[in-house]
């Protein structure tokens, strides 16, 4: 009977359950391979080399054509026991240098297949072995004894359970194959969401929760004058550099602006005025005028509140907005041409700064975020100004993680919003809050067409306030 | 943020005292800087060049410290230290002084050639001045400084030096014919003409960023002595004649540009923090400049200017109770000279030359709040009352994504910006028939325009995930923008945003009916009935470059046409080097708000 028929035959009979108990007993001994019981048979390649040469030699070319030739002949040299004449007439000539010689490949060979290896040396067998003469096998072998459920009639065991089973009631007599536990369960097709807009989905939630109105923001194409002049950004600005904005060749200039309000943009700019020094300097309008792809949302935040001061009497207000922005940057792992800002806005009677760190510790706080502190800034729109750190604890150092300030009393007032109206604001991106959650350094990874859709099947709930997993432990590992 | 780079040792020397980086970095914060960098010059040769290079270099240890893009008053050793030392209540800030020379006054002539290209010159005179290599090698990085920062790379203002010793007033300022101005500039051998120094400059990896400034103006702004010697062809190079060394007793300087205010304000911060090494410490020697219309002014301006603001006004701003002295003794901790006057509640602050960034009360309420502590100011809540509305359109999105993806899609997130090959070529059309946003200035074509449809990033996500099981299927919920001259449009720019849904089915088989199933899925989420009626939707056989024939139809909902489907043309699916067949659906969801 073949052997492996037996163990097939026992593992069968083990997964029944407890009606064998099988222990297994595994061998080694070692076998000739086909190659070497031909060797057995018929002696090594190099004796057969030596034994097909006459006295009177036998041509190179000839010899090389026989079964054994090519490995014999380099054997039989190496043994010295043939030698070739480069210089005969006819091209190189093999003669034997011997007149007999012991094959001891053949006799070593006949020794194992005897049953009697062990009167070889382990050197001499693994000369062998390497020549693939000789394998060395392991046998599993088993030692079989009666089980606790021994019986000598056996059931096969049903996988699942079936309508007929349930309603013939003949599961109860059935006998049920385990499953296997550490297995993994089959993923359900499903569709998914993309984390970073998992994450959006997580900050428009805090700002509702916070009482925040969403403000329009659907306008990639901006006026100059909305994304720079209405924030009292003067022309010079650094930022309305062709290295650092796009602007558009078509349409490259806003059609309308509301004239009125321009004017004392304009002044603000180049006089002063609302207890402002103003910048003094030449304003223009055509510079205003130019449009651009807006490099914050900023913008739509001054559109807003451009149109709550046109509402009277004023009300109070909180806003937010979430959305592109573009900036004409150099690239790197971290820096992208669009990427996504949030911006909060609180505009009311008598605001104080004490009241933005407030609210941005209430907003930080739903983010998980707890220590935070607050190091003075500049930012051309805001006075006074505040960059938001918190302390990173994988990083053991504060990060900044947001930007905050008062927005200018030159940027509110030509608008029409009361003297005694503060508006505080913050910002942040949305890329970089998700990168430090997911751990992602290149920002490739997870915005644009090039990312891997694994991660995004793969990725988790984004539940900001939840401790993140654990570093896996070396014993996990 | 314009970074400083100062020597550790030299500053500490300065301070009095002595640091470590843990406490100067946290005094940084505290006032508003940032302490970026400990470095040498050996670790950034090093770092940019190798090892070798940096072999000789100096390990001196230097500090780089972010200043903010206003204070111009702290871009070099001088003003840091003064800053620090009057917040650290170490020393009382020092007056600057403008005086009136014993001999003649030094006079700058402007000649009304220059009004076309650089009409503003400003100028003043630094006497009995001392300087060491260091002081030297400062005096000079502030000018590059200065340049870099509020002279916007020298378009605005560009600053010249000059030992005066070795020139003879008055001096004209005035714009020549290239070809007519000829001298021998900064660290050259020999005269060139200005035509020639241009071209020499095209390969200058430092000057060559200033030639666009006045390249194809037909005259070239110079300024002579009386002797004829050219001090500087601004804003490129100063002459080699009356350059300045480490020994240069007396220094004229003049800065020339298109800003008046930015002249004055650079001439100021350069006299201001230099006239500490001057034999009379803080002053200023005046020189006279005279306007093409004969006015004549006294430069530097040194102005002190007053303010008033109500101690209530900053406490109220700030959210803090501090009595009005204490607060003029913070203002003053920033430089801002203040104090109590009149009913007590005033305070009158000073506002110096150096500080030409204090513009309107809000600066010096901030300045209060710094010298205050931001971390020591109490947080509130505002007691602001407000319901929350979601942006209709953003609320329709977010309903919607979570269903698509309950429908078995794969939300991705794709770029507005990308080359009008992408929405052009690859999709059959003209880039004329797109309507789309043409960029200016893209660094690459992946910055050409603005998408007008979704597909395009879709199928690039596909391409760069082939590898990934089949079927795929994505979709994105997001804007797209078309130009749009109508002028009733909110926005007055002359383009829109559209929010689009798109989605794609990717397999072996084109899986049209999975696309059109998807479609009657969406209108059943949108309550949109089937049937050509007012308010149901239908699709139409149609035509379209991107499509295979006779495999495309149009959507009609609410009785207009809101987008297409069908199975992608075989030729698009080979320029985004896709190989499998593709369907795809693209609706404006504006209509269904």
């Amino acid at each position: 009977m073949e052997h492996q028929a037996v163990v097939g035959a026992v593992k069968s009979l083990q997964a029944l359950g407890e009606v064998i108990e099988a222990e297994l007993r595994s061998t080694k001994r070692w076998e000739l391979t086909a190659e070497g019981e031909e060797i057995a048979r018929e002696g090594s390649h190099e004796a057969r080399v030596f034994r097909s040469i006459p006295p009177e030699g036998l041509a190179q070319s000839e010899l090389m054509r026989l079964p054994s030739g090519k490995v014999g002949f380099s054997k039989a040299m190496s043994n010295k026991w043939i030698r070739v004449d480069k210089s005969a007439a006819d091209g190189p000539r093999v003669f034997r240098v011997v007149d007999s010689m012991e094959d001891e490949v053949q006799r070593r060979l006949q020794l194992v297949q005897g049953g009697q290896a062990e009167k070889l040396g382990e050197k001499e067998r693994s000369e062998l072995r390497k020549r693939k003469l000789l394998a060395e096998v392991t046998l599993k072998t088993y030692w079989v004894s009666k089980g606790s459920a021994f019986s000598t009639s056996i059931s096969k065991q049903e996988t699942e359970l079936s309508p007929e089973m349930i309603s013939s009631g003949s599961w109860r007599d059935r006998p049920f194959k385990p499953y296997n536990f550490l297995a993994h369960g089959v993923l359900p097709d499903s569709g998914h969401l993309h984390p970073l807009l998992k994450v959006r989905s997580q900050f428009r939630q805090i700002f509702l929760e916070m009482g925040f109105t969403e403000m329009p923001t659907d306008n990639f194409i901006e006026s100059s004058f909305w994304n720079f002049d209405a924030l009292f950004q003067p022309q010079q600005h650094p930022a309305r550099d062709q290295h650092d904005t796009f602007f558009l060749r078509d349409p490259a200039e806003a059609l309308q602006l509301p004239m009125d309000y321009v004017q004392r943009v304009k002044r603000t700019h180049s006089q002063g005025g609302y207890g402002s020094q103003g910048y003094k300097y030449t304003w223009k309008l055509d510079e205003a005028r130019k449009n651009l792809l807006r490099t914050h949302t900023t913008s739509a935040s001054a559109r807003a509140l451009y149109r709550l001061a046109q509402k009277k009497p004023f009300t109070p207000v909180k806003y937010f907005s979430i959305d592109r922005v573009f900036r004409n940057e150099t690239l790197d792992a971290t820096h992208l041409a669009e990427f996504h800002q949030i911006e909060g806005v609180v505009a009311d009677h008598g605001l104080t700064l004490g009241h933005l760190m407030g609210i941005l510790r209430e907003f930080f706080t739903k983010l998980g975020i707890t220590q935070l502190r607050f190091k003075p800034a500049y930012n051309p729109y805001t006075e006074p100004s505040m960059e938001v750190f918190s302390y990173h604890q994988g990083l053991k150092k504060w990060v900044e993680v947001g930007n905050s300030g008062v927005f200018r009393p030159e940027m509110l007032l030509p608008m029409g919003l009361p003297e005694n109206v503060s508006v505080i604001a913050w910002g942040l991106s949305l890329e970089r809050p998700t990168m430090i959650k997911y751990g992602i350094n290149n920002i490739r990874d997870l915005v644009g067409h090039k990312v891997n859709l694994q991660m995004v099947y793969d990725s988790p709930l984004c539940r900001l306030d939840a401790e993140p997993r654990p570093p896996p432990t070396q014993e996990a590992a | 943020m314009p970074t400083v780079s100062v020597k550790r040792d030299l500053l500490f020397q300065a301070l009095g005292r002595t640091y470590t980086d843990e406490e100067f970095d946290e005094l940084c914060f505290e006032f508003g800087l940032e302490l970026d960098e400990i470095t040498s010059e050996k670790e950034i040769i090093s770092k940019e060049q190798g090892n070798v290079k940096a072999a000789g270099a100096s390990d001196v240890v230097l500090y780089k410290i972010d200043v903010p893009a206003n204070r111009y008053d702290l871009l070099c050793l001088e003003g840091l230290v003064r800053g620090l030392q009057v917040f650290k209540e170490r020393i009382k800030a020092p007056v600057y002084k403008r005086v009136m020379p014993d001999g003649k006054i030094q006079k700058l002539i402007i000649t009304e050639e220059t009004a076309k290209i650089r009409p503003f010159a400003v100028a003043a005179v630094l006497r009995n001045i001392k300087f060491t290599k260091d002081r030297y090698d400062s005096f000079i990085e502030l000018q590059e400084k200065l340049h870099q920062n509020i002279c916007r790379k020298r378009a605005l203002v560009a600053i010249g030096t000059h030992d005066l010793d070795t020139l003879s007033g008055p001096f004209t300022y005035t714009a020549k014919r290239p070809s007519d101005i000829k001298f021998k500039p900064l660290n050259k051998t020999k005269e060139y003409t200005a035509c020639e120094l241009m071209n020499i400059y095209k390969t200058d990896n430092h000057l060559k960023h200033y030639l666009h400034i006045i390249e194809n103006k037909p005259l070239y702004p110079v300024i002579y002595d009386s002797n004829g010697v050219v001090l500087s062809m601004p804003p490129i190079i100063n002459g080699d004649h009356s350059r300045i060394t480490v020994n240069t007793r007396n220094i004229f300087i003049e800065c020339t540009g298109t800003d008046f205010t930015k002249a004055k304000i650079v001439l100021d911060i350069i006299v201001t923090m230099f006239s500490e090494y001057c034999e009379n410490q803080f002053t200023v020697e005046a020189a006279e400049v005279v306007f093409p219309n004969g006015k004549s002014y006294t430069f530097p301006e040194l102005a002190y200017r007053k303010e008033m603001v109500r101690a209530d006004l900053i406490n109220k701003k700030v959210g803090i109770r501090e009595t009005p002295e204490n607060l003029a003794k913070l203002l003053t901790r920033m430089y801002l000279k203040s104090e109590v006057i009149g009913d007590g509640n005033q305070i009158e602050i000073e506002i110096p030359p150096t500080r030409a960034d204090i513009i309107h009360a809000c600066d010096i309420v901030e300045d209060a709040a710094i010298a205050y502590g931001y971390n020591n100011i109490q947080m509130t809540l505002p007691k602001t009352y407000t319901i929350a509305n979601q942006f209709p359109l953003n609320k329709l999105t977010e309903l919607l994504r979570y269903d698509m993806a309950a429908a078995g899609f794969t939300e991705v997130l794709t770029f507005a910006l990308c080359s009008q090959e992408d929405i052009a070529d690859k999709l059959g059309l003209d880039i004329s028939a797109t309507k789309a946003v043409h960029i200016s200035n893209p660094k690459t074509a992946e910055f050409q325009v603005a998408r007008t449809t979704l597909l395009p990033g879709l199928l690039k996500t596909i391409a760069a995930n082939r590898k990934m099981p089949l079927p795929l299927k994505l979709f994105e919920i997001s804007d797209i923008v078309i130009k749009d001259s109508n002028t009733e449009c909110i926005q007055y720019v002359g383009a829109k945003n559209y929010r689009h849904l798109c989605a794609v089915y990717y397999n072996k088989n084109p899986g049209f009916e999975i696309i059109h199933g998807l479609l009657d899925r969406i209108m059943q989420l949108l309550d949109v009935p089937p049937g050509e009626d007012k308010g149901g939707y239908v699709i139409k056989a149609s035509e379209g470059p991107a499509f295979f024939p006779g495999r495309c139809a149009e959507i009609f909902a609410r009785g207009q046409s809101v987008g297409k489907l069908g199975v992608l043309h075989p030729d698009v699916i080979t320029k985004f080097e896709l190989t499998m067949p593709c369907s795809s659906l693209e609706i404006n969801i504006g209509p269904f708000l």
